[in-house]
């Protein structure tokens, strides 16, 4: 995704069109009836979606945190940090619907389960990234330290997100080895909102975001090295 | 390759036995918190017991080591940048600081059982358990050291950014200690092990590689 990418507008108008589907079909759309789950089963298209943003953006992350370290441009600098800012969003907003969510479904905002623990780690982990950037002055260091902690972090923490809450017993489907979206859930008109629409709806418009964060620092950027 | 890892590590552990303010000052702190924990509980039952021991090998490693890397002055490390490489230093840290750990870890663990009983059904397995799970903390606290003393930051910092990145592999050993004194014989227990001992692994390698990156300057 380069600076092509920013100046781009078809992909900006295709979120827009993608998140009224999602939103549209999402509510109004046909589901399947299920015990327990009710209607709440829509939140599929937010809560779920979420997290796959989230993922994506974590990722984008690391990739751009090991250009920065390859290189030692200022720019995959600027790009690491603005997708981990994306992704701590997007994680905020998937424990928010995920909580709600659990209120009608589950009896309890929140209830210590494994999976509503992993989230949280990870947004601890990922706060402390900007915490570790914030108390380095020196633009280089600052650069590399973030990019250095950013790998280790992404690369200790995804293991044991997708392992850990596999092994324990949770309210979330995908406990005790069962795949995490159960495929009998949800039918063929579901999927369709959730791939087609949800999924990269809201990783466009979380991508769409970061770009303007982007451009916004470039500029103070450039600000600061004309003073 | 080896020999200059292991003369690094001889002098580490040659610093550490001439000053021994650092191991002193380490127990010093270990033997007040066991005490402290006594005064308040007595002797626990199991759970809280083991609890409590887990949370003060936590605490025991990030003071070990933010004292191990910290006591690097700027000089030194300049000098030993330019003798050897850097994924020898960071090698021969690791090495040491398993090693200081799991000397804290059975002196701590004998202060336990002296002061807050022994409820384990097999303190030797535990002791063993422990040794590894203290040695799996050190490796990650070493790490995040060595980004901690570039940012030129004291040992707050690395706990601000360790207490998060511990909680899966705490998780993991907490539940290795748990698995080995239940009652009913469990095979998940040498899968628990081998992923500790994977994770392990992986923070070497990702040691390795990413250190070269915090060492220049």
């Amino acid at each position: 995704m380069g600076s092509s990418m920013l100046r781009n507008k078809w992909w900006k108008i295709l979120s827009i069109c993608l998140l009224v589907y999602t939103v549209t079909a999402g509510f109004l759309g046909k589901v399947p009836v299920k015990p327990i789950l009710n209607e709440g089963i829509r939140n599929l298209y937010f809560h779920v979606a979420m997290w796959f943003a989230m993922m994506i953006f974590f990722i984008t992350s690391a990739i751009y945190s090991i250009r920065h370290l390859r290189k030692g441009d200022l720019k995959s600098d600027n790009y690491a940090v603005e997708y981990a800012r994306t992704g701590i969003v997007f994680g905020i907003l998937g424990l928010v619907t995920g909580s709600i969510w659990a209120r009608y479904t589950w009896g309890a905002f929140w209830s210590n389960d494994p999976k509503q623990l992993g989230a949280a780690i990870a947004l601890l982990i990922y706060l402390a990234y900007f915490v570790l950037r914030n108390s380095v002055t020196d633009l280089d260091k600052r650069g590399r330290l973030g990019a250095v902690y950013n790998i280790f972090a992404f690369a200790m923490l995804f293991p044991t997100i997708w392992i850990i809450p596999r092994m324990v017993e949770s309210l979330h489907p995908g406990g005790m080895g069962n795949p995490a979206l159960d495929t009998k859930d949800i039918d063929s008109r579901m999927r369709m909102v959730f791939w087609l629409g949800a999924v990269p709806g809201w990783t466009l418009l979380g991508t769409w975001i970061t770009t303007l964060h982007i451009r916004l620092r470039t500029i103070s950027d450039k600000k600061l090295a004309n003073v | 390759m080896a020999r200059k890892i292991l003369a690094l590590l001889k002098k580490d552990i040659l610093l550490e036995i001439r000053q021994q303010y650092s191991l002193y000052g380490i127990f010093l702190y270990v033997s007040s918190t066991i005490f402290v924990l006594f005064l308040d509980l007595g002797q626990p039952e199991e759970s809280v017991w083991k609890g409590l021991f887990w949370m003060m090998q936590l605490f025991i490693c990030v003071n070990a080591i933010a004292k191990s890397f910290l006591q690097e002055t700027r000089g030194r490390l300049l000098y030993f940048y330019s003798i050897i490489s850097a994924p020898h230093f960071i090698l021969a840290k690791l090495l040491f600081n398993g090693m200081l750990m799991l000397v804290m870890n059975l002196l701590a663990l004998l202060l336990f059982m002296l002061l807050l009983g022994i409820p384990l059904q097999n303190p030797l397995l535990f002791a063993a358990i422990s040794s590894f799970g203290g040695v799996s903390l050190s490796l990650v606290f070493t790490f995040l050291g060595a980004i901690a003393t570039r940012a030129q930051q004291n040992a707050a910092l690395m706990a601000i950014l360790g207490f998060p990145l511990i909680i899966p592999q705490l998780l993991l050993l907490i539940r290795l200690s748990n698995i080995a004194f239940s009652s009913v014989v469990q095979g998940s227990l040498t899968f628990i092990f081998l992923l500790v001992a994977a994770f392990d692994l992986l923070i070497v390698i990702l040691a390795i590689i990413l250190f070269p990156f915090l060492w220049k300057d």
